[in-house]
């Protein structure tokens, strides 16, 4: 092992895989050794006949189904408001000086703390919990796509402005073009953790969805249950994650995207 | 001086550092005429950038003007193409692309397309990249890279070209391909140009006349005519000429004396004990 030394891709999911094995080879002994009371640590295999029979006799589908709804609504949400707002923000100093006070206070707000007024201004509709989502992840998506905007070379904006380019080309053609693939990063980040609201979500007046389901079995003491639903929210968040890298690499050859 | 091209009129830049102010540039003044090949050279911190961003507009003056066939210049514009030391270049376009890129901006709409798409071709191949017309400008080699901002330059046609350090990434052999390659390219496109170094034996080699500035503040220092041959009658043999040679000499001891070098130098002496090496004759050493 090298710093920064270089890695194959055969060799990169050998050790991926053998990682994965590992940890659910511990997990696996642990629950098998009885060391640990099984409703505190369910062992995989409880835990995968759980996921057949919420798959089979119950809605496991549907409540996946809800839940991916939701937080792409939420996010499409956020992101259809935040690419234009980073845009002017990273573009005109006075918009930054004008908004960044508001957004910096706006995204430590605990978007838990947000159940009760949501539900008061939204009412208890599936608005609330897209609501949710877009409180969580809105502000930090501001913030962090007007920090790539800013990133763009300066002398690529000169270039421009010397070849007779007016505001709004410079804005479309060089600034948003040339952020376009750290706002795609920025977006694929901002998506995990529009996945972690989901829960929250699931606290406003729900009767679906996984989040739902994950509180719900929270009720009974359903441990396999909550394991299964942070199971398949996990594994929806990486396919998503991969679909948005391989995007990335399709439409940005020219460049690498952030780990 | 109806003749000038370019006239620069006792200008002044100053910036505010905190509660500081900086004076880069004071009272400059100077005429580029219509075809010639003007070189800015000086100690760092002369202005010597800041006056080509100037001339660019994308900086404004605190005091004076700058007036293209004169009217005063307000901001950036067409007629003034700019190539920058690097990372000027859309690493999303690629090579023709980005030399095609004004093509599609607002301001060249009226003009000839397909005139316009047969001078891409020309810059294309006249900078020797019709091979790499569909690659990226990432895996261009930095010489390459400064070839097609060149082009995407002169794409446009623009009264001036102004050139900032344009060869100041690239490695000393690059940088003579890329002397011969822009003379060349001057003797088909004759342009006025305003080029920015700190590298005297270019600045010499390149230019008609040669602008030393002196920093604080900026000023004029001297001017010198480098009587050289036309572009296309230089060559690089023409460094080892005892003319050439002595005239790049006496312009770097100006930028040396006006550089406050020579004083760190004595400070070193003091402190190191080491006695200043006695003055010889001019004799070239065996």
């Amino acid at each position: 092992m090298n710093i920064r030394g270089p890695l194959g891709r055969r060799r990169y999911l050998a050790i991926a895989v053998a990682s994965f094995l590992l940890w659910t080879g511990c997990w696996w002994a642990l629950a098998a050794s009885g060391w640990v009371d099984p409703l505190f640590l369910p062992s995989p295999l409880a835990v995968l006949r759980r996921a057949y029979l919420w798959g089979v006799d119950g809605d496991l589908l549907v409540d996946a189904r809800i839940s991916i709804l939701r937080v792409t609504a939420g996010f499409l949400l956020s992101a259809v408001m935040a690419v234009p707002l980073g845009l002017l923000i990273g573009a005109y100093r006075p918009v930054r000086a004008f908004s960044e006070p508001l957004l910096e206070f706006a995204r430590y707000l605990p978007a838990v703390a947000f159940v009760p007024m949501v539900l008061l201004w939204v009412g208890i509709g599936e608005g609330s919990k897209i609501a949710l989502i877009w409180i969580g992840t809105f502000f930090q998506m501001v913030i962090m796509i007007s920090e790539d905007v800013a990133r763009v070379p300066l002398p690529q904006i000169e270039a421009a402005r010397t070849l007779g380019a007016t505001d709004a080309e410079v804005l479309l053609r060089v600034l948003l073009r040339s952020a376009l693939p750290a706002i795609l990063d920025t977006l694929r980040i901002t998506l995990g953790w529009a996945w972690t609201y989901l829960v929250v979500a699931g606290l406003v007046a729900a009767n679906s969805g996984l989040g739902y389901a994950i509180l719900k079995a929270q009720r009974f003491l359903q441990t396999d249950k909550i394991f299964v639903g942070i199971i398949v929210i996990g594994l929806i968040g990486l396919g998503t994650d991969q679909l948005l890298r391989a995007v990335h690499r399709a439409l940005f050859p020219w460049t690498v995207s952030r780990p | 001086m109806n003749a000038a091209k370019l006239s620069i009129r006792n200008l002044g830049k100053r910036f505010a550092t905190g509660q500081r102010q900086f004076t880069a540039l004071a009272d400059v003044s100077f005429d580029v005429a219509a075809g010639e090949f003007v070189a800015l050279v000086g100690a760092s911190g002369c202005g010597k950038s800041t006056l080509l961003r100037l001339i660019a507009g994308l900086e404004s003056p605190s005091e004076g003007q700058v007036l293209l066939e004169a009217r005063p210049v307000r901001g950036p514009g067409r007629d003034r193409a700019v190539v920058f030391q690097d990372y000027s270049l859309y690493p999303w376009l690629s090579v023709a692309a980005n030399i095609r890129f004004s093509r599609g901006l607002r301001a060249n709409r009226g003009r000839e397309q397909s005139a316009s798409a047969e001078r891409s071709q020309l810059l294309l191949e006249l900078m020797g990249l019709e091979r790499f017309a569909d690659a990226y400008p990432h895996t261009l080699s930095g010489g390459m890279r400064q070839r097609v901002a060149i082009a995407r330059a002169l794409q446009n046609e623009p009264d001036v070209l102004l050139m900032d350090e344009p060869f100041g990434a690239l490695d000393a052999q690059t940088r003579e391909v890329m002397h011969e390659l822009i003379l060349h390219v001057l003797a088909t496109e004759r342009r006025t140009i305003v080029f920015v170094t700190h590298d005297v034996e270019e600045a010499v080699y390149l230019s008609d006349r040669i602008i030393v500035l002196a920093p604080g503040p900026g000023r004029i220092d001297s001017v010198w005519e480098t009587n050289l041959p036309p572009a296309l009658e230089r060559t690089q043999e023409l460094k080892h000429a005892p003319d050439f040679a002595s005239l790049c000499g006496r312009i770097r001891a100006r930028i040396r004396a006006t550089s406050g070098l020579q004083s760190d130098l004595d400070a070193l002496r003091r402190l190191t004990g080491v006695k200043p090496p006695e003055p010889r004759s001019a004799s070239e050493p065996k």
